[in-house]
């Protein structure tokens, strides 16, 4: 068949002039709005640039970086962190390279960050050339994992099983040492802190807390009178009751029930209030992804003769979690920003530092807004990584579904 | 083909009765499948058509008589109820495939994960069977690309991928576009032409025309009538039956 009356094709995208006439001045009452915010804008954006760039004292950051990022953590023993960090770029640079957008936010962020402190043109008096050097070093490792990652293709699992060892490595080793070595000595996590604290709890709190919230929510949903009572008993508890009384409770109640001189790691502690309170949270999102797939789904699978495992866990679960991506990177970012809490059981995480930058010095007494603008960035950058991971793994998941 | 069991019917039922709760959905139905044969099961809507498709691969749980697939009873031994599951294909009306997988995955899924095969034979296997069903071209789509009868093609393939010995069709083409409806009925034939044991819930009569052996017509949960397709369409014995097929013939 031929066709003889092609219709016109449909009109290029216009240039910016007419899109503007098109979309801000297509009424005098569009006109004058668009005028009025532009007027806003101007003034906003040209107070906060003078203020960041002239009237802003930057010097409780620029004399304390090592602070708001590692705490306490003993100088001589930095290496041991910087180690963590470039271990952590490499696998994070392999994984961009095989799942590219879903990791690119968080590649991208961490290896802009690194480049900037390296090549701030400032001096500063921890930025000596090593430390730059081996920064950028770093900058190479994400660089060189994309390119492995990229080229090699290596399987998803095998990366997965290389972060938690790797992580495991960074936590339980190489941070915490050993009492008798002399190579790592033990560094007890009551000197860790700054933003090393509260990446260490937000993403063990993600890592620790999804599993448990996708069993929660499964339990929830069991024909097993027992499981389900206990689930349903355990979300709703917990659900019913603030984070800082969990973590209050859990630094006090905790105590009391071990037998005197078992030290229960404080840190430790808040990181299971966290994971715990987060689970519940991240149960009730999944539950309603679960309650969303179609029967004739479940059907089906049983049809071809599969067990109950496997339909949860190939056609249930992730048909299910794909709807809830929403809610569950919200919960993440709320994890995120909820690891300040912990400040209340003597944790100097990042805010907590800053607290003590603030207070160190009458004169930074009067620097707060400085400190906690540079604080709340900091928050910003990391939750906005998040934020666009994920809707580069929803439109990834999305492809060709209903 | 064995031709072992030859003597012993493929699909055994005797007294098959089921309620949902107070509601009597089977009262009593007993037929035989022999190896090879295709069945048609028709009637109103509400006569446990369906039900009792469905109680063939327990997706429902009849509750009185006994139902025996090749050899196995369907009681609650969850062993058993697999192993009747992976010999019966099953065809829904809604398709059912997995929106999550491609066409290839929907299709090698099963044979993968409970039959254990390599994925090499797998997807040999399914290049086959969707060269059978006449859409080879559509194996790294996702199901929401395809058309119905596209989707419902893909999912006999679904169910053929496991070698069962029996398929069962819970009306197939009723969702379907009327423009639809012949792409998967030559499917069916053909597939009946091959000799498998098939058991069917439609109302295509030109289907049961050209290849049922028998026909069974329901309704309130039990088996009004049952013949061969000429029996039922030349010499009906039941007011039942003609009524019904009078209204699903003429219109």
């Amino acid at each position: 068949m031929t066709v003889t009356n092609q219709s016109a094709a449909p009109p290029k995208p216009p240039g910016p002039i007419k899109w503007a006439r098109k979309n801000l001045f297509n009424s005098w009452f569009n006109a004058l709005l668009t005028i009025v915010s532009l007027v806003i804008i101007y003034f906003i954006l040209r107070a906060l640039i003078q203020w960041v760039l002239f009237f802003a004292d930057w010097s409780p950051i620029v004399e304390f970086p090592l602070l708001l990022m590692v705490g306490q953590y003993p100088r001589e023993q930095l290496w041991r962190v910087g180690l963590s960090v470039s271990i952590f770029s490499l696998l994070m640079g392999v994984s961009w390279g095989v799942w590219k957008g879903l990791i690119q936010g968080f590649a991208l962020t961490l290896g802009g960050f690194l480049a900037v402190l390296a090549l701030m043109p400032y001096p500063l008096d921890f930025l000596t050339i090593d430390v730059r050097l081996l920064l950028l070093m770093n900058v190479g490792l994400i660089l060189l994992g994309y390119w492995f990652g990229s080229a090699r293709k290596p399987r998803g699992n095998y990366i997965f099983i290389t972060w938690m060892i790797g992580a495991g490595i960074i936590v339980l080793v190489l941070l915490s040492g050993f009492a008798n070595s002399r190579l790592i000595p033990s560094v007890p996590t009551t000197v860790w802190g700054g933003l090393m604290v509260t990446l260490l709890l937000a993403v063990g709190g993600i890592v620790f807390s999804f599993p448990i919230g996708v069993m929660l929510a499964f339990g929830r949903r069991s024909n097993l009178p027992v499981v389900k009572g206990f689930s349903t008993a355990f979300i709703e508890t917990i659900r019913g009751v603030p984070l800082i009384t969990i973590l209050f409770m859990f630094s006090l109640i905790l105590t009391v029930f071990l037998p005197t001189g078992s030290r229960f790691d404080r840190l430790l502690r808040a990181l299971i209030g966290i994971t715990i309170f987060s689970a519940a949270y991240m149960a009730e999102n999944i539950r309603g992804g679960l309650q969303a797939i179609p029967l004739g789904q479940i059907e089906a699978a049983k049809a071809v003769g599969m067990n109950s495992l496997q339909i949860n866990l190939l056609i249930v679960l992730p048909q299910a979690l794909r709807l809830v991506i929403p809610a569950i990177v919200g919960q993440f970012i709320s994890l995120f920003k909820d690891t300040t809490l912990v400040i209340i059981l003597g944790i100097n995480e990042l805010l907590g530092i800053g607290r003590s930058v603030i207070n160190s010095s009458p004169e930074f007494v009067q620097l707060q807004l400085e400190v906690y603008a540079f604080i709340a960035l900091l928050f910003w950058i990391i939750s906005y990584a998040m934020s666009y991971s994920a809707r580069q793994l929803e439109i990834a998941m999305g492809v060709g579904e209903r | 083909m064995s031709e072992t069991n030859n003597e012993q019917p493929m699909i055994v039922c005797r007294g098959v009765k089921k309620w949902f709760d107070d509601f009597q959905a089977l009262g009593g139905i007993s037929m035989d499948v022999d190896k090879g044969e295709v069945i048609v099961i028709f009637g109103p809507s509400g006569s446990g058509k369906s039900t009792f498709i469905r109680c063939l691969n327990r997706l429902e749980e009849h509750q009185e008589g006994t139902i025996i697939i090749d050899g196995i009873e369907l009681t609650h031994d969850t062993s058993n109820i697999e192993k009747v599951r992976m010999e019966t294909g099953m065809v829904f009306q809604q398709f059912n495939l997995f929106p999550h997988k491609t066409v290839m995955e929907n299709i090698t899924l099963a044979p993968i994960r409970v039959r254990k095969w390599k994925k090499d034979k797998a997807d040999e296997i399914a290049v086959q069977l969707l060269e059978r069903v006449g859409i080879p071209e559509q194996a790294e789509k996702y199901p929401a690309a395809l058309s119905g009868g596209q989707q419902q093609r893909v999912a006999i393939a679904r169910a053929l991928a496991m070698q069962p010995k029996i398929m069962l069709f819970d009306e197939p083409t009723s969702a379907l576009d009327p423009e639809m409806i012949k792409e998967v009925l030559d499917v069916m034939i053909g597939l009946a032409r091959s000799g498998m044991t098939m058991v069917v819930v439609t109302h295509e009569m030109g289907f049961a025309k050209s290849v049922a052996d028998r026909m069974f017509f329901f309704d309130e949960g039990l088996i009004v009538e049952s013949g061969t397709p000429d029996q039922i369409f030349n010499d009906p014995q039941q007011e039942r039956t003609v009524l019904f097929l009078s209204q699903i013939l003429t219109h």
